[in-house]
């Protein structure tokens, strides 16, 4: 059946599963927008296309489905480069489709026209420039294939507007992909198995390191059989929160920087690590002279150019994970390791997170006690929550208890600050019976709040919790810590939120009191609509305990006590 | 073995510890790793290996691409300084390409190296026979003659035309240019079975870890 590009495009994403995508028109994506009418998918109009890509980032974390953006040539695109970027180093399957001027200009610098997939390559797992219609439908299925494969990531297809245009026959069985050198689908040797199996049952004090990886694979439920019949307690990633339940007696919580102090501590005295489905950040392992100096470690990972790259492994199972501790699990032998679960459970008692969780109500408002009460709130319901990057991003990951994986959805890898309205959006696109609340702070927020006109629009009950503290408030520890506290550029003149919310018609308080916590978020839960929170929380609050850019794990900043007695005074 | 070929030993070749340095830990340290990779011929696929390399700080010493005996794919030779873990990466880098179809990595196998350069010297009349002495001795060829230069083809290993542009530069170097080396292993396995089965090559690393890729 001939068909035109534009209509090949439609059918293509509606056969691939899409129901959604997140997209902003313009002059080169103007034929594909055209054939939309006469498709299926739902298309969100973002405000702008950065919202887009995280969109369709958050769409794929909360569901696990390819996210998709659409966006005209030349700037639309690149507005594109920051989603596409933060979807790249988190491993987030989304599908880009960008208009670009016609084939004959190309080069031309004709209007709007940038070389966008010149502009991504490093930034995507694979981009396509397609200039023909009949190109399009197996180009389509390849980029389709290869974001959701493997390990997951962004794919960017560049669709000429004669492309879009152009008339061809369309058979979508004829229009396998063909790759013939992509791989996505590798398999450990029995060997290595059978080296894993040996460092596991021999080892005194093992600790699992869980990543995103078991999230992506869907490993959930392997990964707690391995921790519960081998004895073995779990540290997780960022990303990895929610893949390992909060609640769960082997859970230790998020290591790293800002983890707690017997979470780095139990890694730094294991002797052995097991990663499952995590790639050894910085942020992660502090300075690699000192990091587990005595542990043996086993890399599960899927992709085998991480093997090595940070942290040097005795055994690299590379593949699915979830595959691989199928393999596992039955050959893993029950050992007694109570005196090393014991000896973490005599540090647990050493918690900076306490301190300030278990405050009185003082009349400060701290972060912690907003994302503590909230987690309390909605820890039985069925919840989303989208975090921006800064100290409110730590706390959250601190404060709330993720039990269940996809719970949560951050930028990790990227740090992309303006990512949590937008992602929240996918999130609740793709999830609409989950509550989703967005945690953000007063400099995140005001990069991508034009989005809150796309909640209004397409009517989502979406809950912004703005932790207002008048600073960029991690840029504002470092400086506190490394600078001197020589604040300059991080105090934040800031608009009344309240009112900005309002003006687009949502619901909006302003919170000052521990007391009006709990009250907000029950009154925002009964409304039926989108609303906003400003949260004026203490300004110079810090995210304890940390470990210094380059430090050592075991080498914690922590909470000096007077901050708590000041509190507790008054 | 013809002078200045690269002395490569069997598949279970010990490098000469004298060709490379080991650091303190007791391992090879950076080295010139040679790599044979095959991609689909399409366009921008060397932009994106190349690309690859610059984005990760992989510091190519040559790389050259030319079509193969199948029209669809084409075949790179890059050389790189890399040490061992990070060849192993580069290797598997390459292959998260996704027009890369495989990737050998020869640098301890055995192979046959080669590089052209064509070297334009003066040569004036005295000279002229000395530098034509001298290029029978290195079998490199006179390609063209005028009235005060002589223009000289060599092919072989890197060292070998090193060799040869060390004993021409006192008559007078007027241009030179290399093509950067290409390299095939020796002996009648070819890739044919890896590209046409889609069978997986096995990568085992020489110590403490394997995997496959």
């Amino acid at each position: 059946m001939t068909k035109t590009g534009a209509q090949i495009l439609w059918e293509c994403l509606e056969r691939e599963g899409v129901q959604h995508v997140f997209g902003y028109p313009g002059g080169a994506i103007l034929p594909a927008y055209d054939a939309l009418k006469y498709s299926k998918i739902h298309h969100v109009l973002v405000r702008h296309e950065q919202g887009a890509t995280h969109m369709a980032d958050g769409y794929a974390r909360a569901s696990g489905q390819v996210g998709v953006a659409v966006a005209t040539s030349g700037p639309g695109a690149t507005n594109m480069v920051t989603g596409i970027a933060t979807a790249m180093l988190d491993s987030s399957p989304i599908v880009c489709i960008t208009g670009q001027v016609g084939s004959k200009l190309i080069g031309s610098d004709a209007f709007q026209e940038t070389d966008i997939t010149g502009i991504t390559l490093p930034i995507t797992k694979h981009n396509y420039l397609v200039t023909q219609a009949k190109d399009l439908a197996r180009t389509l299925r390849e980029a389709f294939y290869v974001a959701r494969s493997g390990r997951p990531g962004p794919v960017l297809v560049d669709i000429t507007k004669d492309a879009q245009q152009g008339s061809c026959e369309f058979d979508w069985e004829a229009a396998k992909p063909q790759l013939p050198g992509y791989r996505p689908d590798l398999s450990p040797a029995p060997k290595e198995y059978k080296e894993a199996l040996e460092l596991i049952h021999n080892a005194k004090r093992p600790v699992i390191l869980a990543g995103h990886g078991i999230i992506v694979s869907g490993a959930m439920q392997e990964v707690r059989d391995l921790a519960e019949r081998a004895g073995i307690p779990v540290a997780l990633t960022l990303l990895g929160l929610g893949a390992f339940p909060a609640s769960h007696p082997l859970n230790l919580g998020m290591m790293g920087m800002h983890g707690e102090a017997w979470v780095n501590n139990a890694i730094q005295e294991a002797d052995l690590l097991l990663a499952l489905g995590m790639r050894f950040d910085d942020r992660v392992t502090g300075t690699l002279k000192t990091y587990a100096p005595n542990a043996k470690k086993i890399h599960v990972e899927i992709d085998p150019s991480e093997i090595n790259k940070n942290v040097k492994v005795n055994v690299a199972l590379v593949g699915d994970l979830r595959e691989i501790l199928h393999e596992l699990l039955p050959r893993i032998e029950t050992v007694n390791r109570s005196e090393w679960l014991d000896s973490i459970d005599r540090l647990k008692g050493d918690s900076a997170v306490r301190d300030i969780q278990n405050l009185p109500d003082s009349g400060h408002l701290y972060a912690a006690h907003v994302i503590n009460d909230l987690w309390r709130e909605t820890r039985n319901g069925n919840t989303v929550v989208v975090t921006d990057v800064g100290q409110h991003q730590m706390w959250e990951a601190q404060y709330y208890k993720h039990d269940q994986p996809r719970s949560l959805i951050t930028s990790g890898g990227l740090g992309t600050m303006g990512f949590a309205l937008p992602a929240a959006i996918g999130a609740k696109v793709a999830r609409p019976d989950t509550e989703v609340w967005v945690i953000v702070g007063d400099g995140g927020f005001q990069m991508t709040m034009s989005e809150l006109a796309t909640v209004v629009q397409e009517n989502l009950k979406i809950h912004v919790a703005i932790i207002n503290n008048g600073y960029l408030g991690m840029v504002r520890q470092w400086q506190e810590f490394f600078y001197e506290r020589n604040y300059q550029a991080t105090p934040l003149l800031n608009p009344n939120f309240a009112k900005l919310a309002e003006a687009y018609g949502i619901r909006a308080n302003t919170i000052t009191k521990r007391s009006q916590v709990v009250p907000a978020v029950q009154s925002a839960r009964e409304h039926p609509g989108p609303v906003v929170i400003d949260f004026k929380v203490e300004q110079e609050d810090t995210v304890y305990p940390m470990v210094a850019a380059g430090a050592s794990l075991q080498d914690m900043i922590r909470r000096p006590n007077p901050l708590v007695e000041t509190a507790e005074d008054e | 073995m013809e002078k200045g070929e690269l002395k490569l030993g069997s598949s279970n070749f010990q490098f000469p510890v004298s060709l490379a340095t080991i650091s303190a830990e007791g391992r090879y340290d950076d080295m010139m790793n040679t790599f044979v990779v095959y991609v689909e011929n399409k366009p921008g696929v060397l932009t994106r290996v190349a690309s690859l390399f610059r984005r990760r700080a992989f510091n190519i010493d040559s790389l050259t691409v030319g079509r193969t005996e199948k029209p669809d794919v084409s075949r790179m030779t890059i050389t790189v300084d890399a040490d061992h873990d990070q060849a192993k990466r580069i290797e598997a880098n390459l292959y998260k390409l996704v027009n890369v179809l495989l990737v050998e990595n020869i640098t301890h196998s055995p192979a046959i190296v080669r590089d052209l350069a064509m070297i334009k010297v003066a040569a004036t009349h005295e000279a002229r026979s000395h530098v034509l002495e001298l290029a029978g001795v290195f079998r490199a060829r006179v390609v063209d003659v005028a009235a005060d230069s002589l223009t000289i083809e060599i092919t072989g290993a890197e060292d070998k035309i090193d060799g040869l542009l060390d004993v021409l530069r006192p008559y007078g170097v007027l241009e030179m240019v290399r093509t950067g080396i290409v390299a095939m292993r020796r002996g009648a396995k070819s890739p044919e079975t890896a590209l046409g089965t889609n069978a997986l090559p096995q990568v085992t690393a020489d110590d403490d870890v394997s995997y496959s890729v």
